[in-house]
């Protein structure tokens, strides 16, 4: 980007109108790896594309629960996500501890936009260095928005932040129309295949990805905000590689292998102990 | 006492048992809530289930107990979010306890029994008073009829003394549906003689298989 003189300062105006350092720092959140969450009417998924610092290290955590009902998925400064996270977790404790119902995911998204603006409105701070994808169920049935380090927020049916998410993103335009009659599993595909558009030939393992799900079955219960874990995702990808090899056919549309690390849950995935918190 | 314009508190009677065995641990408490010689309801629960090998029976003052059990549930889930696990029973213990005594000087009226299984998988029951003071014991009991009961449980379950050699366990050596009969019977003679005992007894099992709950009718008088 261009160095000019009106962005030194979160509280200086470009005459343009703008605010460099919050674009700048929508610019981290395009640095960070790539995320990508979608939901249908009852459930909502969220998938990311772990990396590690460097082969000797585990990988960043970037998918976390926030609560039964929600979580969320983030691209950036994964410090600021993490502190981040840990807020919107004592929101929806609050909340239910005062109203005895879970916060709403739209409620959820506006507490995490109004403290990211914040932070776009104060000379002795700096915008938040992250991208969140957050997927939750309430009453109303399952959601997806995306907060950016501005304060916005925006309610999607697909969406995928970070470096190479536009791979993902064009994958996900494609099909994106379909998506409020998935079933779970079709969800859990989709979001493998995103991830994988974002690996650039990289193969896809239940190493490299993390994927979590949350939604209401048909009968009505609560599937509670979960990672998969990492060998049922490893199935996946082999079922969606193992169709995708069957026709012969070297379209990368059906091969989304999902994986998806029990490391925040457990720590008990293949993968080492999460390097944050 | 509730003569002073200020008394805030009043007692909503009811008794809890708990009693710790080798592999698993019994909680009790009767359904009867009262006030003064009246019953406001017969059908409500003291019991609060706090982690997955951990309950918290109470008796005292429900506004204050409502509160408490809230307070304990809302931190279970922050250790959760924090440690990727569930708390454990002696680790709620002391939480409790300091939840207490952080009121120290405007106290939660509330006598608690806290039973579970320990990370071994050993029976614990801790029990309090109402500013946090603990203690880990092999049985206990709490509430209007707690002075009908724990003589009873001393006669039935007290080990020899501790500093008699070799040294032997707290828990008791009995087997888990012999605890549930004791429980059944200390609480049938209880609710003979006080009377904000009573209606029915909710009785939480907690082992390695999980929790079980049943539910036993009292006398209602």
């Amino acid at each position: 980007m261009f160095r000019n003189q009106y962005d030194t300062d979160v509280t200086t105006w470009s005459p343009a109108g703008r605010l460099f350092q919050v674009e700048y720092a929508m610019e981290a959140v395009k640095q960070g790896s790539a995320c990508v969450g979608l939901r249908s009417r009852t459930h909502a998924v969220l998938a990311a594309a772990n990396k590690a610092a460097s082969e000797l290290s585990s990988h960043q955590r970037k998918v976390f629960r926030v609560a039964d009902h929600a979580g969320v998925a983030l691209a950036g400064l994964t410090a600021d996500g993490r502190v981040l996270s840990r807020f919107l977790r004592s929101e929806c404790i609050n909340h239910a501890f005062v109203y005895d119902a879970p916060l709403p995911v739209s409620r959820l998204a506006l507490r995490l936009a109004d403290k990211a603006q914040v932070c776009t409105q104060r000379s002795w701070k700096r915008p938040y260095g992250v991208g969140l994808l957050v997927a939750g169920l309430d009453e109303s049935g399952a959601h997806l928005y995306y907060n950016c380090p501005s304060g916005n927020y925006f309610e999607y049916q697909a969406f995928a932040i970070g470096s190479r998410s536009q791979a993902a993103k064009t994958f996900l335009e494609r099909r994106f129309e379909g998506y409020n009659d998935y079933t779970p599993d079709q969800l859990i595909k989709d979001a493998l295949s995103a991830i994988k558009e974002t690996l650039q030939g990289e193969k896809l393992t239940s190493s490299n990805c993390t994927v979590a799900i949350v939604g209401r079955k048909d009968d009505g219960t609560v599937e509670p905000f979960e990672m998969i874990d990492a060998k049922r995702i490893q199935e996946i990808i082999d079922s969606m590689e193992a169709t995708e090899e069957a026709p012969a056919s070297a379209a990368e549309a059906e091969s989304s292998s999902m994986q998806e690390d029990k490391g925040t849950d457990a720590g008990t995935g293949t993968d080492a102990a999460p390097m944050d918190i | 006492m509730s003569r002073r314009g200020d008394w805030v508190y009043e007692n909503n009677g009811g008794t809890c048992v708990a009693i710790a065995g080798a592999d698993y641990c019994v909680v009790a408490a009767d359904t009867r809530l009262s006030v003064g010689y009246n019953i406001l309801t017969r059908d409500h629960s003291k019991i609060c289930e706090l982690a997955d090998k951990c309950v918290l029976a109470s008796s005292g003052f429900q506004g204050d107990i409502k509160a408490l059990h809230k307070n304990l549930a809302a931190r279970e889930l922050l250790y959760q979010h924090q440690h990727n696990k569930r708390m454990s029973c002696p680790a709620m213990a002391q939480l409790l306890s300091n939840t207490l005594y952080y009121k120290r000087f405007f106290p939660y009226y509330a006598f608690n029994v806290l039973g579970g299984l320990d990370s071994e998988g050993k029976g614990c029951v801790f029990t309090y008073d109402a500013v946090g003071s603990y203690e880990r014991t092999g049985y206990s009991t709490q509430g209007t009829g707690s002075s009908l009961i724990m003589p009873v449980l001393d006669n039935q379950l007290k080990s020899p003394s501790p500093l008699l050699l070799p040294a032997k366990d707290a828990v008791t050596p009995l087997s888990e549906s012999e605890a549930v009969d004791l429980v059944k019977d200390v609480f049938a003679s209880a609710t003979e003689r006080d009377i904000y005992t009573g209606d029915k007894l909710e009785i939480v099992v907690i082992n390695k298989a999980g929790m079980k709950r049943e539910y036993i009718d009292l006398r209602k008088d």
